[in-house]
C-alpha cells in the first residue's frame, strides 16, 4: 500500500484521482463478487467460503504492508478467518450468510476502529501525558487550561462558551424570524436563497468576505463598516483588535453561515403545522404576534431545539474563523483553534493540545445526548 | 417521511392562508435581512473587478460613481504564489474531493444495507454505536491520525503498517483522502440506513423469492431506491470536503495544499493583498456555488433528512 501510495503520489493530480477511484472500485466490485458466491451450494463452494474467509483478512494484512517480522499477525487473520469459516458453517440460518455479512461491513468497520475509535483513545490517553506522551502526569493539563496565566488555554475556553451561547441563539433566532417572514412574501424563494447561499460558501471564503467588510485604516476606508460609522460623523475603530468585541465580531460570521441552515429547517416546520389551528385562532381574533408564540412555536418546538443544537455543536468546534481572520491574536482563541495551536508549537505541547480536543468532546456530548432524546421523543 | 409528505399535501392549502397573513411589515424586514446577509458579499465580489489600486485607496461603493473595471486580479491569481498558485490549489481541491466524497458514501452504503437488511445479533447495538460515534469532533482525531499516517503503527517492535511515508508526511494525498472518509463514516451510515431501511419489505421479500441475492439485490434494487439519499448526501460531503480547512492543514504539504488553505495563508501573509483575495475567494466559491445551484432540490432535502430524522 505504501509503495502504490507512493507512486500514485509520484503522478500529475488529473491521473491520481482517475486511479485510485479505479482502484477503489475493483475492490469494492471483487466484494460484491465475493458476496454473490459465497451463499451458493455445493461442495466446491464449502472450500470457495473457507478460501474467501482465510484468504480475505490475510490478503487484506498483506496489503497493509506488514514487516518481515510481523508474520504472527498473518497467523492471527488466519485464525479469525477460520474462526469466521467455522461460525458460517454451523448457522442454522444458511451458509455463506455470515461471510456475507462480514463483507459488507468489514470495510466501514475497519476505517471507524483505525479512524475513530483508536484516535479517540490516543487522544484521551494523551490528555494526561505530558508533551512527550510517554509521562503520566495525571491532571496537570486541565490545571493549565484552567490556570489564568496558561498562555492561550482558559481564555479559549471562555471564548468557546460564549460562543455556544451566542451564536446557536442568534442564528436560530435570525432564522426563525426570516423563515417567518418570507413565509408570507411573494418573492419567498428568491429571498430565501441570499440567506440560504452563505451555507454553501466555505467559513475560509466567509472570513475573508468579513475581514473585507471589517477591514480598517487611515485615511479613506474600504471596510463597509468603518465607511458606515464615517458616515455618522464618527471615528474609524480598528475592530478585530478590541476584545470582546473583536469575539463577537467574528461570532457574527457564524451566525451569517448557519441561519441559511436554521431558515430552511424551520421553515419547513413551519410549512407543516397545521392550517386549521391557524386558522381558527385567526378567527378567534388572535394577532399575529400571538399566533407565533402560541401556535407556530409550540408546534415546532422540536425542530427549533434541533436546529439550536447543530449550530452549537458546530460553534463548539470552530476553527477556519479564528485562523483566517485573528490566528488567536488579541484573545480570540477558541478550543478548537487552540487545540491546533498547541500543537504546531516548537516542540509541540501534545498533552495540552489533547486536553483541548478533550474539553471539546465533553461539552459536545450534553448537546448530542439530548438531541437523541428529543428525537426518540419525536418518533 | 410522513411528515415531509404532509407538508407537500398541504402546501397549497397554507399558501392560500398565509395570502391572507401577509403583511408588508414582514417582507420589508425580511429584505432588510437578505440585504445584510448579501452585501458583505456582493463587496468583495465587486471590487475583485477593480484595479488593485482602488480596492485598497478607495471604497466598493464609489464603484458606482467612477466604475473602472480589470480583469488583472484574476490573472495575478495565476502568477501569485503561497507555494502554488490558485490554479493549482484549484486543482488540488479537486483531486481531494472527488475520492474524499465518493468513497465513504460507498463504503458505508454496503455497510448500511448490511445493517438494515440482514438479521444478526447485536445489529442494532452496533448502529447505536455508529450513531454513537457522531459526537467525537474532529480535533479529537488529528494528532494520532498524523501519527499514525507518518510513523506507522508498531506492535511489540513490529510495524503492522509502515505509513504512507518513512517517518515524513507524504507528500501524496492518501491521507486526505483516508481522514475525510473516515470522519464521514458515522453520518453517511446513519442517513443512508434511514433510507434503505424505509424501503418496504414487500419489495425485498420479493427479489429474494426470485433468487437475487444481496449483492445482486444491493445493486439493482436498494442503490436505485436509495438514490436521492445517496445524491443529497454526495453533495453535503462535496461541499464539506472542499470547503475544509481544518483537515487540510494538518494532512496536506505545501505542493498538495487545497484551495482553502492556500486562501488561509494568503489572508494571513499579505493580509492587505486584497486584489488577489477577492479574486481567489470568488475562485474557490464558485465550484461549490454552481454545485449548490444546480443541485439545490437535493441540497435542501438532505438536510431535511440529515437533521430532522424525516
Amino acid at each position: 500500500m505504501q509503495a502504490f501510495f507512493s507512486w500514485l503520489a509520484s503522478l500529475p493530480n488529473i491521473v491520481q484521482v482517475p486511479l485510485v477511484i479505479a482502484a477503489f472500485l475493483v475492490v469494492v466490485a471483487v466484494i460484491i463478487v465475493l458476496i454473490e458466491v459465497a451463499p451458493r451450494p455445493g461442495t466446491a463452494y464449502t472450500w470457495v467460503r473457507a478460501a474467501i474467509a482465510i484468504g480475505f483478512p490475510v490478503i487484506a494484512l498483506a496489503v497493509f504492508g506488514l514487516e518481515a517480522g510481523a508474520a504472527w499477525v498473518f497467523g492471527l487473520g488466519a485464525v479469525l478467518g477460520g474462526g469466521l469459516f467455522w461460525l458460517d458453517a454451523r448457522s442454522t440460518k444458511g451458509r455463506g450468510r455470515l461471510i456475507q455479512l462480514a463483507l459488507f461491513v468489514s470495510p466501514a468497520l475497519l476505517l471507524l476502529i483505525v479512524g475513530l475509535v483508536y484516535p479517540t483513545i490516543k487522544t484521551i490517553v494523551a490528555a494526561f501525558m505530558d508533551k512527550t506522551g510517554n509521562q503520566f502526569i495525571g491532571l496537570d493539563n486541565f490545571v493549565w487550561v484552567f490556570s489564568a496565566g496558561g498562555n492561550g488555554g482558559l481564555i479559549s475556553l471562555i471564548n468557546t462558551v460564549v460562543w455556544v451561547v451566542v451564536a446557536p441563539v442568534a442564528a436560530t433566532g435570525v432564522g426563525l424570524i426570516y423563515a417567518l417572514w418570507v413565509d408570507r412574501s411573494r418573492a419567498e424563494k428568491l429571498l430565501k436563497v441570499l440567506v440560504f447561499m452563505p451555507m454553501s460558501i466555505s467559513l475560509v471564503g466567509g472570513s475573508i468576505i468579513w475581514k473585507f467588510f471589517y477591514d480598517y485604516r487611515q485615511g479613506n476606508q474600504i471596510g463597509l463598516l468603518n465607511q458606515i460609522v464615517a458616515w455618522f460623523g464618527g471615528e474609524p475603530v480598528n475592530w478585530l483588535q478590541h476584545y470582546p468585541l473583536n469575539m463577537f465580531l467574528l461570532i457574527v460570521i457564524l451566525v451569517w453561515s448557519q441561519t441559511g441552515f436554521a431558515m430552511v429547517i424551520l421553515s419547513a416546520a413551519i410549512k407543516g403545522v397545521p392550517v386549521e389551528l391557524v386558522e381558527a385562532a385567526q378567527i378567534d381574533g388572535a394577532s399575529s404576534a400571538r399566533r407565533f408564540r402560541h401556535i407556530i412555536i409550540p408546534s415546532i418546538r422540536p425542530t427549533i431545539i434541533v436546529v439550536w443544537v447543530t449550530i452549537s455543536i458546530t460553534s463548539l468546534k470552530v476553527y477556519d474563523v479564528i485562523a483566517v481572520i485573528t490566528a488567536g491574536q488579541n484573545s480570540t482563541s477558541v478550543l478548537g483553534y487552540e487545540m491546533v495551536r498547541q500543537f504546531s508549537l516548537m516542540p509541540p505541547q501534545s498533552g495540552h493540545s489533547a486536553a483541548l480536543a478533550l474539553l471539546i468532546f465533553i461539552l459536545v456530548i450534553p448537546f448530542i445526548a439530548y438531541n437523541a432524546r428529543t428525537l426518540k421523543r419525536g418518533n | 417521511m410522513s411528515r415531509l409528505t404532509s407538508v407537500a399535501g398541504s402546501t397549497r392549502a397554507i399558501r392560500a392562508t398565509h395570502k391572507t397573513l401577509s403583511s408588508p411589515w414582514a417582507t420589508a424586514g425580511a429584505i432588510v435581512i437578505a440585504a445584510l446577509w448579501t452585501l458583505p458579499t456582493f463587496g468583495l465580489f465587486l471590487s475583485s473587478f477593480r484595479p488593485a489600486e482602488d480596492i485598497t485607496t478607495s471604497g466598493w461603493w464609489t464603484f458606482f460613481a467612477h466604475p473602472r473595471v480589470t480583469l488583472d486580479n484574476y490573472a495575478a491569481t495565476l502568477t501569485a504564489t503561497s507555494g502554488i498558485t490558485v490554479p493549482q490549489a484549484l486543482i488540488n481541491s479537486l483531486t481531494i474531493t472527488i475520492p474524499g466524497a465518493l468513497i465513504p458514501i460507498t463504503v458505508a452504503l454496503l455497510a448500511a444495507y448490511a445493517l438494515a437488511w440482514i438479521d444478526f445479533p447485536g445489529r442494532h447495538l452496533l448502529f447505536v454505536a455508529i450513531f454513537a460515534m457522531q459526537i467525537v469532533p474532529l480535533q479529537m482525531l488529528l494528532v494520532p491520525l498524523l501519527r499514525l499516517y507518518t510513523g506507522g503503527l508498531t506492535v511489540g517492535g513490529v510495524a503492522i503498517f509502515p505509513g504512507f511515508a518513512a517517518n515524513s508526511m507524504s507528500d501524496g494525498f492518501a491521507q486526505v483522502w483516508l481522514t475525510h472518509t473516515m470522519s464521514a463514516l458515522p453520518l453517511a451510515i446513519f442517513m443512508l440506513h434511514n433510507s434503505l431501511s424505509a424501503i418496504p419489505t414487500e419489495i425485498m421479500e420479493a427479489a429474494r423469492i426470485d433468487g437475487a441475492g444481496h449483492g445482486r439485490i444491493l445493486r439493482s434494487i436498494a442503490l436505485p431506491l436509495a438514490m436521492p439519499t445517496v445524491a443529497s448526501y454526495a453533495i453535503f460531503q462535496f461541499l464539506w470536503v472542499w470547503n475544509d480547512l481544518l483537515v487540510s492543514t494538518i494532512f496536506t504539504t505545501g505542493k498538495n495544499a487545497p484551495v482553502t488553505k492556500i486562501l488561509a495563508d494568503l489572508a494571513g501573509m499579505y493580509g492587505q493583498q486584497w486584489h488577489l483575495l477577492t479574486a481567489g475567494t470568488f475562485l474557490a466559491i464558485i465550484v461549490p456555488l454552481i454545485v449548490f445551484f444546480a443541485l439545490q432540490r437535493f441540497f435542501v432535502r438532505g438536510l431535511l433528512a440529515g437533521s430532522t430524522k424525516g
